[in-house]
């Protein structure tokens, strides 16, 4: 297993199923552009992995290698311990991928049972129809859809040939709360019934409720890797802006003061506890004016594990 | 957790019915065209209309020594060939190609072959209904007389012929992004179409028009259909046959390059 120096044994997979998919030093350029940077990770039986980050952190350029769609320039990457391109690993996986448009004259069944034809053991059609939810729909043409129709008919072709390995490339990306709620269900009911998920999102609350094991990578890179706890412990942070006289050094050297940074004749803190921060901010400056306190967003999550990898290289 | 223990055993490879595959691409390839009335409708009316207009309406008088009612057939029924064969293939790969739902199909098992396959014989089955309606309208309102053996030759050579602008198309498809290929189709449909005297008898078109002309590939095509029903340049045949094979075979070279070109952008 090339990619096993790089995860940490983790509680949610004792016994250590094995490998299905793996990344060992994978480095991919497009043109001066480079999505992946000495990549390594590995997917193992049964878990659902995703993989978290803003846009262009090269989460799609991940998924299309390990779909055989693009070729590392350096690096091993292998699927079902064989070459991702090949007709044997494609017959075990499906995938979800974004599209900019899908034939739009053909109806949902008809769809379904071209996509099912490519594959060995496909399940039937009824079975692939009632997974994603579109019974009702079967005889609508695609073009007639609603977004999260179309996303889910994009899912019943991912699902349609029984894959072991499914991926899941933003599967929820436009999609309303009630059809992103009900999609989710559908992707636990497939790990229940022993398939693999890799799943990218630049949602964290959708890492969280899915996932096994995240990945958050940023600029090609993996900067943080763990459970949903472990990942969202170390981005729990709240920010703290206020109008103070307190010099910067001084809030640095407060207790629990992560970051400090001026901002429009304010300042913005960055903390892991604000509480402790806000009594002695309070004590230290009656004037204080203009406080808020907000969650840090997932873009600050992304800055702060950033921060944190940098400082430990 | 445990329930995946068969995640890497190598299942013995149980490749799906190339056969099966083929036919169910093609089965939709056709459908998806037919419920698309930019094409269905365009490709089959267009020449459909032409010839009521100038072989039935105003078709009184004939070319030479056959009538105008005969004539047009085989003028047309290139014109017909020509656009059902480009716009089936090129506008199809196109957008296929730039937005995104051939990286899906790449994705699956889909053998690759299955998928130009669909859209050439979908090609060609769109040329058979458009020549057959040509014929159809002749025979019925134009007088035309077609013994069954000239029916079927011309049929055949027609809808052979069709190969070519399959290959025309892949190539177009290939250069060309999903706004501009069917400006990009037009561009060398119709004027190669008048400039091939399908829509103006040969003989009648300007001189330099004529030399043009020889280097088409409709007007070799028109000219084996012409041929079929004796109102042909004359000449041997095989020339013909072989500038549409040459022609065939460059056009393949550059829808090569082009897939080379995206394999290269996209991996």
């Amino acid at each position: 297993m090339g990619a096993a120096e790089t995860s940490k044994p983790h509680a949610s997979v004792q016994g250590r199923p094995e490998s299905v998919a793996s990344f060992s030093s994978v480095s991919k350029n497009y043109g001066k552009v480079r999505a992946l940077a000495d990549f390594s990770f590995e997917v193992r039986g049964g878990e659902l992995v995703a993989l978290l980050g803003p846009n262009g952190a090269g989460k799609t350029t991940a998924i299309r290698l390990l779909l055989g769609l693009a070729k590392p320039n350096s690096g091993k990457l292998s699927v079902f311990g064989g070459d991702p391109a090949s007709v044997e690993t494609h017959v075990r996986v499906g995938a979800m991928m974004q599209v900019g448009r899908v034939p739009e004259t053909l109806k949902v069944r008809e769809h379904v049972d071209l996509f099912s034809s490519y594959y060995p053991n496909p399940l039937p059609m009824s079975e692939t129809l009632a997974i994603a939810g579109l019974q009702e729909l079967k005889d609508r043409r695609f073009g007639a859809l609603s977004d999260g129709q179309k996303q889910r008919v994009l899912f019943a072709l991912s699902i349609c040939g029984n894959p072991d390995l499914l991926f899941l490339d933003e599967p929820t990306v436009g999609l309303d709360v009630e059809a992103r709620h009900l999609l989710w269900d559908e992707i636990r009911n497939l790990l229940r019934r022993g398939k693999t998920v890799v799943l990218t999102t630049h949602y964290l609350e959708e890492a969280d409720a899915l996932a096994d094991r995240i990945a958050v990578i940023n600029k090609g890179r993996i900067i943080a890797q763990g459970s949903p706890a472990e990942i969202k412990s170390r981005t729990a942070g709240k920010k703290i802006r206020c109008v103070t006289e307190l010099p910067l050094d001084v809030i640095r050297q407060m207790k629990g003061v992560a970051e400090v940074a001026p901002d429009r004749g304010a300042v913005v803190i960055q903390t892991a506890k604000a509480e402790g921060v806000l009594r002695q901010l309070l004590q230290l400056d009656l004037e204080v004016s203009e406080l808020e306190v907000s969650s840090a967003g997932l873009d600050e999550a992304f800055l702060a594990l950033t921060r944190e990898d940098g400082a430990r290289a | 957790m445990a329930t995946t223990a068969t995640a890497l055993e190598r299942l013995p490879l149980r490749r799906p019915n190339l056969v099966t595959i083929c036919l169910k691409e093609t089965k939709y390839e056709f459908l998806k065209c037919l419920r698309f009335p930019m094409y269905s409708v365009s490709t089959l009316a267009l020449p459909l209309m032409f010839y009521v207009l100038f072989g039935l309406v105003m078709g009184h008088q004939s070319i030479g020594n056959i009538s105008t009612a005969v004539y047009l057939i085989p003028a047309y029924g290139t014109f017909a060939v020509m656009g059902a064969s480009l716009f089936g293939t090129a506008a199809g790969l196109a957008s296929e190609r730039g937005l995104g739902w051939l990286q899906v199909k790449r994705a699956s098992p889909m053998p690759l072959v299955a998928y130009f396959l669909a859209k050439v014989v979908m090609s060609l089955i769109f040329s058979t209904i458009d020549v057959g309606a040509l014929m159809l309208l002749g025979i019925t309102f134009g007088g035309v007389h077609l013994a069954p053996l000239t029916a079927a030759k011309l049929l055949g050579t027609l809808v052979a012929g069709s190969i070519p602008f399959c290959a025309m198309g892949l190539g177009i498809g290939y250069l060309a992004t999903p706004n501009s290929a069917p400006a990009v189709i037009n561009l060398f449909y119709l004027p190669m179409s008048f400039c091939a005297g399908l829509w103006m008898p040969y003989q009648f078109l300007p001189h330099f028009v004529q030399r043009i002309a020889l280097v088409l590939p409709p007007y070799h095509l028109s000219q084996l259909a012409f041929n079929v029903v004796g109102a042909g340049q004359g000449g041997p045949m095989a020339i013909h046959w072989q500038t549409l094979g040459g022609f065939t075979l460059i056009c393949l070279g550059v829808a090569w390059v082009g897939h080379q070109r995206d394999q290269k952008a996209n991996g």
